[in-house]
Protein backbone atom coordinates (compact mmCIF):
# COMPACT_ATOMS: atom_id res chain seq x y z
CA UNK A 1 0.00 0.00 0.00
CA UNK A 2 1.49 3.58 -0.78
CA UNK A 3 1.04 6.77 0.59
CA UNK A 4 -1.96 8.54 -0.22
CA UNK A 5 -0.67 11.76 -2.53
CA UNK A 6 -2.67 14.96 -2.44
CA UNK A 7 -4.21 14.10 -5.41
CA UNK A 8 -5.88 11.47 -4.35
CA UNK A 9 -8.27 13.49 -2.03
CA UNK A 10 -10.85 14.44 -4.98
CA UNK A 11 -13.48 16.45 -2.79
CA UNK A 12 -14.07 19.69 -2.98
CA UNK A 13 -14.48 20.58 0.23
CA UNK A 14 -10.56 20.27 0.41
CA UNK A 15 -8.89 23.25 -0.92
CA UNK A 16 -7.99 26.73 -0.85
CA UNK A 17 -11.31 28.60 -1.47
CA UNK A 18 -12.59 26.91 1.88
CA UNK A 19 -9.13 27.49 3.81
CA UNK A 20 -9.05 31.10 2.84
CA UNK A 21 -12.32 31.83 4.14
CA UNK A 22 -12.54 29.85 7.40
CA UNK A 23 -8.89 30.59 8.36
CA UNK A 24 -9.41 34.91 8.88
CA UNK A 25 -12.32 33.86 11.15
CA UNK A 26 -10.21 31.43 13.20
CA UNK A 27 -7.14 34.02 13.28
CA UNK A 28 -9.76 36.78 14.75
CA UNK A 29 -10.43 34.03 17.49
CA UNK A 30 -6.79 33.05 18.09
CA UNK A 31 -6.28 36.84 18.30
CA UNK A 32 -9.22 37.30 20.57
CA UNK A 33 -7.56 34.68 23.11
CA UNK A 34 -4.32 36.15 22.54
CA UNK A 35 -4.75 39.06 23.33
CA UNK A 36 -7.13 38.48 26.43
CA UNK A 37 -5.12 35.74 27.64
CA UNK A 38 -1.74 38.52 27.93
CA UNK A 39 -4.12 40.49 29.63
CA UNK A 40 -4.85 38.17 32.17
CA UNK A 41 -1.49 37.12 32.93
CA UNK A 42 -0.73 40.52 33.45
CA UNK A 43 -3.22 40.90 35.88
CA UNK A 44 -2.17 37.92 37.64
CA UNK A 45 1.74 39.60 37.94
CA UNK A 46 2.77 40.97 41.35
CA UNK A 47 4.29 43.84 40.16
CA UNK A 48 2.89 45.93 37.41
CA UNK A 49 4.73 48.55 36.17
CA UNK A 50 1.37 49.93 34.37
CA UNK A 51 -1.25 49.73 37.05
CA UNK A 52 -3.76 47.41 36.33
CA UNK A 53 -7.44 49.37 35.82
CA UNK A 54 -9.74 48.78 38.40
CA UNK A 55 -12.89 49.79 36.23
CA UNK A 56 -15.26 48.91 34.75
CA UNK A 57 -15.78 46.61 37.51
CA UNK A 58 -17.11 44.07 35.05
CA UNK A 59 -13.61 44.27 32.66
CA UNK A 60 -12.06 40.79 33.59
CA UNK A 61 -14.67 39.37 33.54
CA UNK A 62 -15.69 40.28 29.65
CA UNK A 63 -12.25 39.61 28.65
CA UNK A 64 -11.80 36.07 30.65
CA UNK A 65 -15.28 35.14 29.79
CA UNK A 66 -14.42 36.05 25.99
CA UNK A 67 -10.93 34.12 26.36
CA UNK A 68 -12.68 30.48 27.40
CA UNK A 69 -15.96 31.17 24.64
CA UNK A 70 -13.52 32.03 21.67
CA UNK A 71 -11.16 29.43 22.57
CA UNK A 72 -14.16 26.98 22.91
CA UNK A 73 -15.26 28.31 19.45
CA UNK A 74 -11.87 27.74 17.69
CA UNK A 75 -12.32 23.84 18.10
CA UNK A 76 -15.00 23.55 15.39
CA UNK A 77 -13.06 26.37 12.84
CA UNK A 78 -9.76 24.76 13.90
CA UNK A 79 -11.17 21.24 12.64
CA UNK A 80 -12.76 22.72 9.85
CA UNK A 81 -9.95 24.49 8.64
CA UNK A 82 -7.14 21.42 9.34
CA UNK A 83 -9.15 19.59 7.42
CA UNK A 84 -9.48 21.59 4.03
CA UNK A 85 -5.68 21.83 4.29
CA UNK A 86 -5.19 17.72 5.17
CA UNK A 87 -4.32 16.75 1.63
CA UNK A 88 -1.40 19.10 1.30
CA UNK A 89 0.08 17.10 4.23
CA UNK A 90 0.94 14.68 1.36
CA UNK A 91 3.05 16.88 -0.84
CA UNK A 92 5.94 15.98 -2.09
CA UNK A 93 8.27 18.64 -2.95
CA UNK A 94 9.59 18.18 -6.55
CA UNK A 95 13.34 17.20 -6.62
CA UNK A 96 14.44 19.94 -9.37
CA UNK A 97 16.08 22.64 -7.50
CA UNK A 98 17.53 23.02 -4.10
CA UNK A 99 16.20 26.22 -2.71
CA UNK A 100 12.57 25.84 -3.44
CA UNK A 101 13.35 22.45 -1.48
CA UNK A 102 14.94 24.50 1.49
CA UNK A 103 11.61 27.08 1.46
CA UNK A 104 9.25 24.33 1.22
CA UNK A 105 11.02 22.39 4.16
CA UNK A 106 11.01 25.64 6.46
CA UNK A 107 7.01 26.44 5.35
CA UNK A 108 6.13 22.92 6.43
CA UNK A 109 7.80 23.24 9.59
CA UNK A 110 6.32 26.45 10.34
CA UNK A 111 2.78 24.60 9.67
CA UNK A 112 3.47 21.81 11.90
CA UNK A 113 4.64 23.97 14.80
CA UNK A 114 1.40 26.17 14.10
CA UNK A 115 -0.83 23.07 14.11
CA UNK A 116 0.43 21.38 17.40
CA UNK A 117 0.55 24.56 19.11
CA UNK A 118 -2.54 25.68 18.16
CA UNK A 119 -4.16 22.06 18.90
CA UNK A 120 -2.39 22.15 22.01
CA UNK A 121 -3.56 25.65 23.57
CA UNK A 122 -7.16 24.70 23.10
CA UNK A 123 -6.69 21.12 24.46
CA UNK A 124 -4.81 22.24 27.48
CA UNK A 125 -7.30 25.37 27.62
CA UNK A 126 -10.50 23.16 27.60
CA UNK A 127 -9.33 20.78 30.35
CA UNK A 128 -7.99 23.71 32.66
CA UNK A 129 -11.58 24.84 32.46
CA UNK A 130 -12.84 21.75 33.59
CA UNK A 131 -9.89 21.74 36.29
CA UNK A 132 -8.92 18.86 34.49
CA UNK A 133 -4.50 18.61 35.03
CA UNK A 134 -3.50 15.04 32.95
CA UNK A 135 -0.20 16.50 32.74
CA UNK A 136 2.46 17.52 34.52
CA UNK A 137 3.73 20.46 33.34
CA UNK A 138 2.66 23.80 34.83
CA UNK A 139 -0.31 25.03 33.20
CA UNK A 140 -0.08 28.47 33.69
CA UNK A 141 3.61 28.80 32.30
CA UNK A 142 3.25 26.47 29.89
CA UNK A 143 0.10 27.82 27.95
CA UNK A 144 1.49 31.31 28.51
CA UNK A 145 4.59 29.97 26.51
CA UNK A 146 3.08 28.10 23.65
CA UNK A 147 0.74 31.19 23.09
CA UNK A 148 3.68 33.25 21.75
CA UNK A 149 4.80 29.92 19.82
CA UNK A 150 1.36 29.53 18.37
CA UNK A 151 0.68 33.47 17.72
CA UNK A 152 3.97 33.69 16.21
CA UNK A 153 3.60 30.56 13.91
CA UNK A 154 0.05 31.90 12.77
CA UNK A 155 1.56 35.72 12.07
CA UNK A 156 4.35 33.41 10.05
CA UNK A 157 1.11 31.63 8.17
CA UNK A 158 -0.70 34.59 7.37
CA UNK A 159 2.66 36.14 5.86
CA UNK A 160 2.93 33.01 3.68
CA UNK A 161 -0.44 32.82 2.79
CA UNK A 162 -1.62 36.40 2.62
CA UNK A 163 -1.88 36.66 -1.55
CA UNK A 164 -3.83 33.47 -1.92
CA UNK A 165 -6.08 34.45 0.56
CA UNK A 166 -6.83 37.80 -1.28
CA UNK A 167 -7.36 35.97 -4.71
CA UNK A 168 -9.50 33.32 -2.85
CA UNK A 169 -11.50 35.93 -1.53
CA UNK A 170 -11.68 38.13 -4.61
CA UNK A 171 -13.58 34.77 -6.54
CA UNK A 172 -16.91 34.20 -5.19
CA UNK A 173 -17.91 30.01 -3.97
CA UNK A 174 -19.81 29.09 -7.55
CA UNK A 175 -23.20 27.65 -6.62
CA UNK A 176 -23.12 24.18 -6.63
CA UNK A 177 -26.02 22.22 -7.85
CA UNK A 178 -25.98 18.33 -6.77
CA UNK A 179 -23.07 18.22 -4.69
CA UNK A 180 -22.60 14.61 -3.65
CA UNK A 181 -22.47 15.26 0.04
CA UNK A 182 -21.72 18.98 1.47
CA UNK A 183 -21.16 21.87 -1.65
CA UNK A 184 -18.46 24.70 -0.19
CA UNK A 185 -21.39 26.71 1.07
CA UNK A 186 -23.04 24.34 2.56
CA UNK A 187 -19.63 23.14 4.54
CA UNK A 188 -19.27 26.74 5.15
CA UNK A 189 -23.10 27.33 6.69
CA UNK A 190 -21.96 24.26 8.89
CA UNK A 191 -19.03 25.86 10.07
CA UNK A 192 -20.75 28.99 11.63
CA UNK A 193 -23.46 26.77 12.88
CA UNK A 194 -21.13 24.73 14.70
CA UNK A 195 -18.89 27.53 15.88
CA UNK A 196 -22.41 29.19 16.85
CA UNK A 197 -23.45 25.74 19.16
CA UNK A 198 -19.77 25.87 20.81
CA UNK A 199 -20.48 29.69 22.41
CA UNK A 200 -23.99 29.06 23.14
CA UNK A 201 -23.62 25.28 24.89
CA UNK A 202 -20.57 26.83 27.03
CA UNK A 203 -21.13 30.80 27.24
CA UNK A 204 -23.51 30.52 30.26
CA UNK A 205 -20.83 30.14 32.73
CA UNK A 206 -20.30 34.00 32.49
CA UNK A 207 -23.60 34.99 30.66
CA UNK A 208 -26.39 34.47 33.07
CA UNK A 209 -29.04 34.93 30.94
CA UNK A 210 -27.71 32.42 28.70
CA UNK A 211 -27.40 29.48 31.60
CA UNK A 212 -30.49 27.34 30.53
CA UNK A 213 -28.67 26.76 27.15
CA UNK A 214 -25.50 26.39 27.95
CA UNK A 215 -25.73 22.66 29.00
CA UNK A 216 -22.05 21.89 28.15
CA UNK A 217 -20.98 25.09 30.65
CA UNK A 218 -18.19 24.09 33.47
CA UNK A 219 -20.64 26.26 35.79
CA UNK A 220 -24.11 26.51 36.17
CA UNK A 221 -23.89 29.28 38.58
CA UNK A 222 -25.10 27.96 41.47
CA UNK A 223 -23.20 27.41 44.66
CA UNK A 224 -23.51 28.55 48.17
CA UNK A 225 -25.24 31.85 48.76
CA UNK A 226 -26.18 32.01 45.36
CA UNK A 227 -22.57 32.04 43.72
CA UNK A 228 -20.11 29.02 42.08
CA UNK A 229 -16.72 28.07 44.71
CA UNK A 230 -13.27 27.97 42.93
CA UNK A 231 -11.63 25.84 45.83
CA UNK A 232 -13.56 24.66 48.87
CA UNK A 233 -12.03 25.19 52.36
CA UNK A 234 -11.74 21.70 52.40
CA UNK A 235 -9.67 21.57 49.40
CA UNK A 236 -7.47 24.42 50.91
CA UNK A 237 -7.07 22.42 54.56
CA UNK A 238 -8.45 25.88 55.85
CA UNK A 239 -11.64 24.58 57.62
CA UNK A 240 -10.26 24.77 61.18
CA UNK A 241 -8.15 27.54 61.15
CA UNK A 242 -11.16 29.45 59.51
CA UNK A 243 -14.02 28.12 62.09
CA UNK A 244 -11.73 28.49 65.21
CA UNK A 245 -12.82 30.72 67.64
CA UNK A 246 -9.30 32.93 68.37
CA UNK A 247 -9.40 34.10 64.57
CA UNK A 248 -8.83 37.59 64.17
CA UNK A 249 -7.10 39.99 60.85
CA UNK A 250 -3.88 41.33 61.63
CA UNK A 251 -3.42 44.80 59.61
CA UNK A 252 -0.07 45.76 59.19
CA UNK A 253 2.07 49.37 58.40
CA UNK A 254 5.68 49.11 59.71
CA UNK A 255 5.63 48.77 63.55
CA UNK A 256 1.93 49.90 63.77
CA UNK A 257 -0.20 46.68 63.65
CA UNK A 258 -4.02 46.31 64.46
CA UNK A 259 -5.78 42.86 65.21
CA UNK A 260 -9.36 42.74 65.05
CA UNK A 261 -11.76 39.97 65.40
CA UNK A 262 -14.82 39.25 63.17
CA UNK A 263 -17.21 41.10 65.69
CA UNK A 264 -14.85 44.26 65.83
CA UNK A 265 -14.77 44.14 61.76
CA UNK A 266 -18.15 44.10 61.68
CA UNK A 267 -18.33 46.82 64.39
CA UNK A 268 -16.75 49.33 62.07
CA UNK A 269 -18.66 50.71 59.29
CA UNK A 270 -19.84 48.25 56.77
CA UNK A 271 -20.49 49.16 53.20
CA UNK A 272 -22.10 47.23 50.37
CA UNK A 273 -20.68 46.35 46.76
CA UNK A 274 -22.01 44.62 43.95
CA UNK A 275 -18.95 43.37 42.27
CA UNK A 276 -18.67 40.06 40.12
CA UNK A 277 -16.63 37.18 41.19
CA UNK A 278 -14.57 36.59 37.35
CA UNK A 279 -12.28 32.94 37.48
CA UNK A 280 -9.20 32.61 35.23
CA UNK A 281 -11.41 29.46 33.76
CA UNK A 282 -13.76 31.86 32.26
CA UNK A 283 -16.65 31.29 34.27
CA UNK A 284 -18.41 34.47 36.37
CA UNK A 285 -20.97 35.18 38.35
CA UNK A 286 -21.96 38.48 40.66
CA UNK A 287 -22.40 38.62 44.16
CA UNK A 288 -23.61 41.58 47.08
CA UNK A 289 -20.77 42.00 49.34
CA UNK A 290 -21.00 43.43 52.99
CA UNK A 291 -18.12 44.31 54.59
CA UNK A 292 -15.14 47.22 56.02
CA UNK A 293 -13.01 49.48 52.76
CA UNK A 294 -10.00 48.10 52.33
CA UNK A 295 -9.04 51.95 52.38
CA UNK A 296 -10.40 52.51 55.61
CA UNK A 297 -8.27 50.07 57.69
CA UNK A 298 -5.32 50.86 55.76
CA UNK A 299 -6.05 54.24 57.48
CA UNK A 300 -6.90 53.34 60.38
CA UNK A 301 -2.39 51.71 60.55
CA UNK A 302 -1.38 54.97 58.36
CA UNK A 303 -0.51 53.71 55.50
CA UNK A 304 -0.47 56.35 52.99
CA UNK A 305 -2.70 56.10 49.68
CA UNK A 306 -0.43 54.14 46.99
CA UNK A 307 0.61 51.59 49.05
CA UNK A 308 1.01 48.21 48.09
CA UNK A 309 -0.66 45.81 50.47
CA UNK A 310 0.53 41.57 51.06
CA UNK A 311 -2.75 40.02 51.60
CA UNK A 312 -2.04 36.77 53.44
CA UNK A 313 -4.47 33.84 53.73
CA UNK A 314 -4.83 31.24 56.21
CA UNK A 315 -3.90 28.62 53.84
CA UNK A 316 -0.83 26.60 54.44
CA UNK A 317 0.55 26.62 50.90
CA UNK A 318 -0.49 27.07 47.15
CA UNK A 319 0.70 29.69 44.75
CA UNK A 320 -1.95 31.93 45.97
CA UNK A 321 -1.53 31.91 49.75
CA UNK A 322 0.11 35.20 49.54
CA UNK A 323 -0.30 37.81 46.78
CA UNK A 324 -0.26 41.72 46.50
CA UNK A 325 -3.20 43.64 45.99
CA UNK A 326 -1.65 46.88 44.00
CA UNK A 327 -1.86 50.16 45.39
CA UNK A 328 -4.37 51.00 42.52
CA UNK A 329 -6.88 48.23 44.01
CA UNK A 330 -6.04 49.02 47.63
CA UNK A 331 -6.96 52.70 47.21
CA UNK A 332 -10.58 51.61 45.56
CA UNK A 333 -13.67 52.54 47.68
CA UNK A 334 -14.93 49.06 46.12
CA UNK A 335 -12.31 46.94 47.60
CA UNK A 336 -13.72 44.65 50.53
CA UNK A 337 -12.57 43.12 53.24
CA UNK A 338 -16.43 41.32 53.04
CA UNK A 339 -17.52 39.49 55.67
CA UNK A 340 -21.23 38.50 54.15
CA UNK A 341 -22.75 37.50 50.56
CA UNK A 342 -25.91 38.65 49.70
CA UNK A 343 -27.40 39.77 53.27
CA UNK A 344 -25.77 36.47 54.96
CA UNK A 345 -22.73 35.69 56.86
CA UNK A 346 -20.05 34.59 54.24
CA UNK A 347 -20.00 30.81 53.74
CA UNK A 348 -16.69 28.88 54.82
CA UNK A 349 -16.68 27.89 51.33
CA UNK A 350 -16.64 31.82 50.15
CA UNK A 351 -13.62 32.54 52.67
CA UNK A 352 -15.45 32.25 56.18
CA UNK A 353 -14.85 34.94 58.14
CA UNK A 354 -13.50 36.87 55.74
CA UNK A 355 -12.31 37.62 52.37
CA UNK A 356 -11.06 40.21 49.98
CA UNK A 357 -13.38 41.51 47.30
CA UNK A 358 -12.00 43.63 44.32
CA UNK A 359 -13.31 45.00 41.17
CA UNK A 360 -11.87 43.85 37.91
CA UNK A 361 -9.71 41.51 39.15
CA UNK A 362 -9.02 37.47 38.55
CA UNK A 363 -10.82 35.34 40.98
CA UNK A 364 -7.68 33.31 42.04
CA UNK A 365 -6.64 36.90 43.81
CA UNK A 366 -9.75 37.35 45.37
CA UNK A 367 -8.16 36.20 48.48
CA UNK A 368 -10.25 34.19 50.92
CA UNK A 369 -10.05 32.95 54.38
CA UNK A 370 -7.84 36.41 55.30
CA UNK A 371 -5.27 36.33 57.98
CA UNK A 372 -2.95 39.32 57.40
CA UNK A 373 -2.98 41.88 55.47
CA UNK A 374 0.01 43.80 55.30
CA UNK A 375 1.41 47.42 53.89
CA UNK A 376 4.61 47.10 51.86
CA UNK A 377 7.34 49.64 52.66
CA UNK B 1 6.24 41.31 -0.54
CA UNK B 2 7.48 43.88 2.34
CA UNK B 3 3.94 42.80 4.69
CA UNK B 4 4.71 39.43 3.91
CA UNK B 5 8.92 39.84 5.22
CA UNK B 6 7.34 41.76 7.68
CA UNK B 7 4.72 39.39 9.09
CA UNK B 8 7.49 36.36 8.48
CA UNK B 9 10.14 38.19 10.56
CA UNK B 10 7.51 38.93 13.25
CA UNK B 11 6.23 35.59 13.42
CA UNK B 12 9.28 34.39 13.36
CA UNK B 13 10.42 36.46 16.63
CA UNK B 14 7.34 35.92 18.49
CA UNK B 15 7.61 32.05 17.96
CA UNK B 16 11.46 32.55 19.18
CA UNK B 17 10.09 34.26 22.59
CA UNK B 18 7.84 32.07 23.39
CA UNK B 19 10.35 29.13 22.63
CA UNK B 20 12.71 30.74 25.04
CA UNK B 21 10.19 31.19 27.60
CA UNK B 22 9.15 27.70 27.46
CA UNK B 23 12.71 26.20 27.60
CA UNK B 24 13.74 29.10 30.59
CA UNK B 25 10.53 28.62 32.86
CA UNK B 26 9.11 24.91 32.52
CA UNK B 27 11.09 22.02 33.68
CA UNK B 28 9.22 19.22 32.16
CA UNK B 29 9.78 19.72 28.76
CA UNK B 30 9.17 15.94 27.97
CA UNK B 31 5.81 16.13 28.73
CA UNK B 32 5.30 19.66 27.06
CA UNK B 33 6.74 17.97 23.97
CA UNK B 34 4.57 14.41 24.19
CA UNK B 35 1.09 16.67 24.19
CA UNK B 36 2.35 19.04 21.69
CA UNK B 37 3.08 16.05 19.31
CA UNK B 38 0.20 13.63 20.37
CA UNK B 39 -2.44 16.67 19.58
CA UNK B 40 -1.67 16.90 16.06
CA UNK B 41 -0.75 13.17 15.77
CA UNK B 42 -4.29 12.24 16.83
CA UNK B 43 -5.89 15.15 14.86
CA UNK B 44 -3.70 14.02 11.28
CA UNK B 45 -3.73 9.93 12.00
CA UNK B 46 -6.62 9.13 13.82
CA UNK B 47 -9.65 12.05 13.87
CA UNK B 48 -9.60 13.03 9.97
CA UNK B 49 -8.83 9.27 8.52
CA UNK B 50 -12.35 8.59 10.64
CA UNK B 51 -13.97 11.07 9.09
CA UNK B 52 -13.08 10.70 5.58
CA UNK B 53 -13.94 6.39 5.97
CA UNK B 54 -17.24 8.09 7.25
CA UNK B 55 -17.33 10.33 4.18
CA UNK B 56 -16.78 7.54 1.95
CA UNK B 57 -19.45 5.50 4.07
CA UNK B 58 -22.10 8.35 3.53
CA UNK B 59 -21.35 8.57 0.02
CA UNK B 60 -22.07 5.13 -0.83
CA UNK B 61 -24.82 3.88 1.53
CA UNK B 62 -26.78 7.34 2.91
CA UNK B 63 -29.43 7.98 -0.02
CA UNK B 64 -28.58 11.59 -1.16
CA UNK B 65 -31.12 13.93 0.35
CA UNK B 66 -29.15 12.36 3.34
CA UNK B 67 -25.94 13.13 3.49
CA UNK B 68 -25.57 17.17 2.99
CA UNK B 69 -27.90 17.15 6.20
CA UNK B 70 -25.65 14.16 8.08
CA UNK B 71 -22.66 16.17 7.28
CA UNK B 72 -23.61 19.09 8.70
CA UNK B 73 -24.73 17.27 12.16
CA UNK B 74 -21.52 15.58 11.56
CA UNK B 75 -19.56 18.83 12.35
CA UNK B 76 -22.05 20.55 14.44
CA UNK B 77 -22.19 17.17 17.02
CA UNK B 78 -18.76 15.75 16.50
CA UNK B 79 -16.99 19.46 17.23
CA UNK B 80 -19.35 19.95 20.16
CA UNK B 81 -18.26 16.09 21.84
CA UNK B 82 -14.66 17.16 21.25
CA UNK B 83 -14.87 20.25 23.51
CA UNK B 84 -16.94 18.84 26.06
CA UNK B 85 -14.80 16.02 26.34
CA UNK B 86 -13.48 17.59 29.89
CA UNK B 87 -16.67 18.02 31.35
CA UNK B 88 -18.41 15.21 30.16
CA UNK B 89 -15.41 12.79 31.71
CA UNK B 90 -15.90 14.91 34.80
CA UNK B 91 -11.73 14.49 34.99
CA UNK B 92 -11.57 17.11 37.10
CA UNK B 93 -15.05 16.19 39.54
CA UNK B 94 -14.11 16.74 43.29
CA UNK B 95 -15.89 15.45 46.07
CA UNK B 96 -15.72 18.73 48.58
CA UNK B 97 -17.02 20.93 45.55
CA UNK B 98 -20.11 20.40 44.25
CA UNK B 99 -20.43 23.82 42.45
CA UNK B 100 -17.57 22.36 39.51
CA UNK B 101 -18.97 20.69 36.53
CA UNK B 102 -22.48 20.70 38.90
CA UNK B 103 -24.60 19.96 35.40
CA UNK B 104 -25.90 16.80 33.80
CA UNK B 105 -23.09 16.77 31.16
CA UNK B 106 -24.64 13.50 29.67
CA UNK B 107 -27.97 14.61 29.85
CA UNK B 108 -27.07 17.76 28.10
CA UNK B 109 -24.93 16.00 25.57
CA UNK B 110 -28.64 13.59 24.94
CA UNK B 111 -30.43 17.04 24.40
CA UNK B 112 -27.64 18.64 21.66
CA UNK B 113 -27.56 14.78 20.01
CA UNK B 114 -31.64 14.77 19.81
CA UNK B 115 -31.93 18.48 18.86
CA UNK B 116 -28.86 17.33 16.07
CA UNK B 117 -30.81 14.71 14.76
CA UNK B 118 -33.69 16.34 14.74
CA UNK B 119 -32.67 18.86 12.41
CA UNK B 120 -31.31 15.91 9.87
CA UNK B 121 -34.15 14.09 9.65
CA UNK B 122 -36.22 17.47 8.99
CA UNK B 123 -33.40 18.64 6.43
CA UNK B 124 -33.27 15.02 4.90
CA UNK B 125 -37.34 14.91 4.33
CA UNK B 126 -37.48 18.57 2.94
CA UNK B 127 -34.56 17.63 0.58
CA UNK B 128 -36.08 14.20 -0.39
CA UNK B 129 -39.46 16.26 -1.53
CA UNK B 130 -38.18 18.48 -3.11
CA UNK B 131 -36.21 15.79 -5.57
CA UNK B 132 -39.31 14.15 -5.90
CA UNK B 133 -40.93 16.91 -7.32
CA UNK B 134 -38.41 17.52 -9.70
CA UNK B 135 -38.90 14.31 -10.74
CA UNK B 136 -42.01 14.60 -11.02
CA UNK B 137 -41.49 17.74 -13.36
CA UNK B 138 -39.12 15.27 -15.26
CA UNK B 139 -36.43 17.66 -15.28
CA UNK B 140 -34.22 16.13 -13.06
CA UNK B 141 -30.83 14.77 -14.51
CA UNK B 142 -30.15 12.33 -11.76
CA UNK B 143 -26.94 11.79 -10.34
CA UNK B 144 -24.59 10.61 -7.30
Amino acid sequence: MRAPAPEDFTSRLHGPALAARVGPALGVCFAICFLTGLLSHYAQQPSQPVPFPTSPAWGYRLTQGLHVVTGTVAVPLLLVKLWTVYPRLFDRPSRLDVRPLVVTALERLSVLVLVASAVFMLATGLANSAQWYPWSFSFRTTHYAVAWVAVGSLVLHVGIKLAIVRDELRRPLEREERPSVLSRRGLLRSTWLAAGVAALATAGQAVPWLREVSVLGVRSGDGPQGLPVNKSAAAAGVTAAATASGWALTVVHGDRSLRLTRDELLALEQRTEDLPIACVEGWSASGTWTGVRVRDLLDRVGAPRGSDVVVRSLQESGPYRTTVLQAGFADDDRTLVALALGGEPLALDHGYPARLIAPDRPGVLQTKWLDRLEVEA
Amino acid sequence: MIARTGLGALGVALAAYGAWLLVTRESDLVDVATWLVAGAVLHDVVLVPVVLVLGAAATRWLPWAARGPAAVGLVVLGSATLFAVPVLGRFGAREDNPTLLDRDYTAGWFVLTGLVLVGVLAATLVRARAQARRVGEGSNTRSG
